[in-house]
């Protein structure tokens, strides 16, 4: 029962990606791995999509999975599976305990999760590298390790990083621009 | 049930129009939430904030939750929640249904093969912050890492690392402050 399933993955989902954004992006790499719902190609549109539509990135992120795996139901039972912890965990921390952030165990449990998110994150965006700036496939076929590397991409690649990171703009406004030069150049 | 609605649409209203969750909801969440419906105060709102970061989930549903259980108990969290979800899952599918029909246009092909680009550079973005923000002593190299490897090469489940990396957080913590 794909259904079954697929709110099962989303409520993981939803109860371990913690830190917002992209957080929940190792766990859907993780689906995508385990069944094959969507490839890791579609998941690297859906992160541009999601960050260039309204609305939660994570949330739209689960939409596009779900709707990939299951059409519309799929995407409205990823959803409901993603947020249903949400609300299970934040309902009881509003009826029993405000103080929930202050608490030192909860604070501890932060100051070794947060490294981790930056690392998974980090996973994350290396299975994405793998499909946006090398060539594995052409590798396999001719075996030259030339061919691994794209000069095309990791030029694009190390010019959206620098600016990036020099100019504080919306992502969409770099998404845009890699849309231009993509077309342009024939990426 | 006229409340239910109204928390309904507000927080629809909200996922509608703002870009990315996280920070970039806030303004938008002030001007609804503090200023126009008197839900909240700032600081309650920030305080939401605060408790919806440092819990799993998406940050924008957890402060959507909050508010409306406030407002409205559980059929106010639901309500809420609802609303904030439902212009992702309206929007989202359009363009899930319609890609498939561009997908092979070559100019759409191209378009998307810088995107991919982009979208690796800004994920790399995302890590480097991340690492600067909250990689301050061996630990925390040492989880980084760890998470990093177990996910990329062994292809461990995510939730391991984070299991692992909030006890190993705690026991730290724990540890120092015994020998202190």
């Amino acid at each position: 029962m794909i259904y079954l399933q697929l709110f099962f993955e989303f409520f993981k989902t939803g109860l371990f990606a913690i830190g917002g954004g992209l957080a929940t992006l190792p766990f859907l790499q993780n689906i995508s791995e385990k069944y094959g719902w969507f490839s890791s190609r579609e998941l690297v549109d859906m992160i541009a999509v999601s960050e260039s539509t309204p609305g939660p990135i994570g949330i739209n992120m689960a939409t596009y999975a779900g709707y990939k795996t299951a059409n519309l139901p799929g995407a409205i039972i990823a959803v409901i599976g993603e947020v249903a912890p949400s609300i299970i965990i934040i309902v009881l921390i509003a009826h029993y305990y405000m103080k929930f952030n202050e608490h030192p165990k909860v604070a501890a449990a932060f100051y070794g999760v947060r490294p981790a998110v930056a690392g998974l994150i980090g996973a994350a965006g290396f299975e994405v590298a793998k499909v946006a700036l090398f060539n594995i496939n052409k590798y396999l076929s001719t075996k030259n390790v030339l061919d691994i590397f794209d000069v095309k991409s990791l030029l694009l690649f190390a010019f959206i990083l620098i600016s990036s990171n020099k100019y504080k703009k919306h992502p969409v406004l770099f998404l845009l621009a890699a849309a231009a030069i993509g077309i342009i150049f024939k990426y | 049930m006229k409340e239910l609605w109204k928390l309904f649409v507000t927080f629809s209203r909200i996922g509608a129009l703002t870009f990315g969750g996280g920070y970039a909801m806030l303004p938008m969440i002030q001007r609804e939430i503090v200023e126009k419906n008197r839900w909240a105060t700032e600081e309650e709102v920030m305080d939401y904030y605060a408790i919806g970061q440092c819990t799993p989930g998406i940050i924008a549903v957890n402060t959507a939750t909050f508010i409306g259980f406030r407002q409205r108990g559980i059929p106010g969290a639901i309500a809420a929640t609802m609303g904030m979800v439902f212009p992702s899952l309206i929007i989202i599918s359009i363009i899930a249904m319609s890609f498939k029909e561009f997908q092979d246009i070559a100019i759409v092909r191209h378009a998307f093969g810088g995107i991919r680009v982009a979208v690796a550079a800004l994920i790399a973005n995302t890590v480097l912050k991340l690492l600067r923000g909250s990689v301050k002593d061996r630990l925390g190299i040492f989880i980084a890492s760890l998470s990093f490897i177990s996910v990329a090469l062994f292809k461990l489940s995510p939730i391991f690392a984070v299991v692992a990396s909030a006890a190993l957080g705690i026991i730290s913590k724990t540890v120092r402050k015994s020998e202190n």
